[in-house]
């Protein structure tokens, strides 16, 4: 079970729903993956109230998963800080996947204007999942700000590109144990997936490596399937690496050999 | 009056952001809003008037990753 701010959940995929080339698609990947959380945004209603978006809404309500609603395409901490509570009030949670992005080109999030947002968030009662960089400091002043959830990016948003620095996303596992640690964006494969799990990740959000596959719901049950392996993986316990080889088979009674007894 | 609405220049009569998004029909619970980059509750919506020029932001559940 992982457990996000005091609720615990089986599933330990978090599927974002955007980018589906339809809603059945996405229906059927939040069912096949068996995704138990969402992710969604709020976004301008067109002007003329045509009420464009209800149709998703309506569906994703329909699924029964807990929504994270985002806020994701804000630039600064005041429009992060309204847009958190605009989604309070709609989606009816305190849970806010807080986006504050830094640069237009990478999408790398602003970590600067991510703490001073937490800080006022929290201030307010949101339970914050900060999307951020895999800076351990930055981690830090999260935590101290209230945190207990962190979402340090594996890649740029879309790129597929995995874990770009397996090495710092290891020293963050080892600094928080028990802080909930969510791999998101960047992840491409399955294989990805289950390496952040090994590595004792607590879950991971996923969405453009499902939606824009030739099948989606079943890339959504593939990483379902990695996620799981990662995380059983990583509860039994992974040999280290060594550079000599060690033979498996045992060399007492090889045959033919004068050392071997 | 000439007001922003989600970013497009619009000429309305309604006085306040409750008149606004009766008038533009929107869905009354299913939007949020904001004047002027501030989120205004559902329950004040009535009382906060629109001036001339005023930026409000209607915004309702969309995708997002």
């Amino acid at each position: 079970m992982v457990d996000f701010y005091g609720r615990t959940f089986e599933s330990r995929l978090l599927l974002g729903t955007a980018r589906y080339p339809s809603p059945e698609a996405l229906g059927q990947a939040v069912a096949r993956s068996g995704a138990q959380i969402v992710t969604v945004s709020l976004r301008r209603e067109s002007a003329a109230g045509a009420k464009a978006g209800q149709a998703f809404w309506e569906l994703v309500k329909a699924l029964g998963v807990t929504i994270l609603p985002n806020t994701a395409g804000c630039h600064s901490v005041r429009e992060a800080v309204t847009t958190a509570r605009m989604a309070r009030e709609v989606f009816g949670t305190p849970w806010i996947k807080l986006e504050v992005i830094g640069d237009d080109v990478t999408l790398q999030p602003d970590p600067f204007a991510l703490v001073d947002a937490t800080r006022a968030l929290v201030a307010e009662g949101f339970e914050v999942f900060p999307y951020m960089t895999e800076d351990l400091v930055l981690a830090e002043k999260l935590v101290e700000a209230g945190c207990r959830v962190l979402m340090p990016w594996g890649a740029p948003i879309g790129t597929g590109r995995g874990l770009n620095n397996p090495y710092a996303l290891r020293l963050l596992r080892r600094h928080f144990p028990g802080i909930t640690l969510v791999v998101d964006a960047g992840i491409g494969a399955p294989s990805h997936a289950a390496a952040a799990m090994e590595m004792g990740y607590d879950a991971l959000l996923i969405n453009t490596a499902v939606a824009t596959a030739g099948d989606p719901p079943a890339m959504a049950e593939a990483f379902a399937e990695a996620i799981r392996a990662g995380r059983r993986a990583h509860e039994a316990g992974l040999m280290e690496p060594t550079d000599l080889a060690t033979a498996s088979t045992p060399t007492f009674g090889a045959p033919f050999s004068p050392f071997a007894g | 009056m000439r007001i922003r609405l989600n970013g497009e220049e619009i000429d309305t009569t309604a006085k306040d952001l409750a008149a606004l998004i009766e008038d533009r029909g929107f869905d009354v619970a299913g939007v949020a809003t904001a004047l002027n980059g501030e989120f205004v509750p559902r329950g004040l919506r009535a009382e906060t008037t629109l001036a001339e020029g005023d930026a409000v932001e209607v915004l309702r559940p969309m995708q997002g990753g």
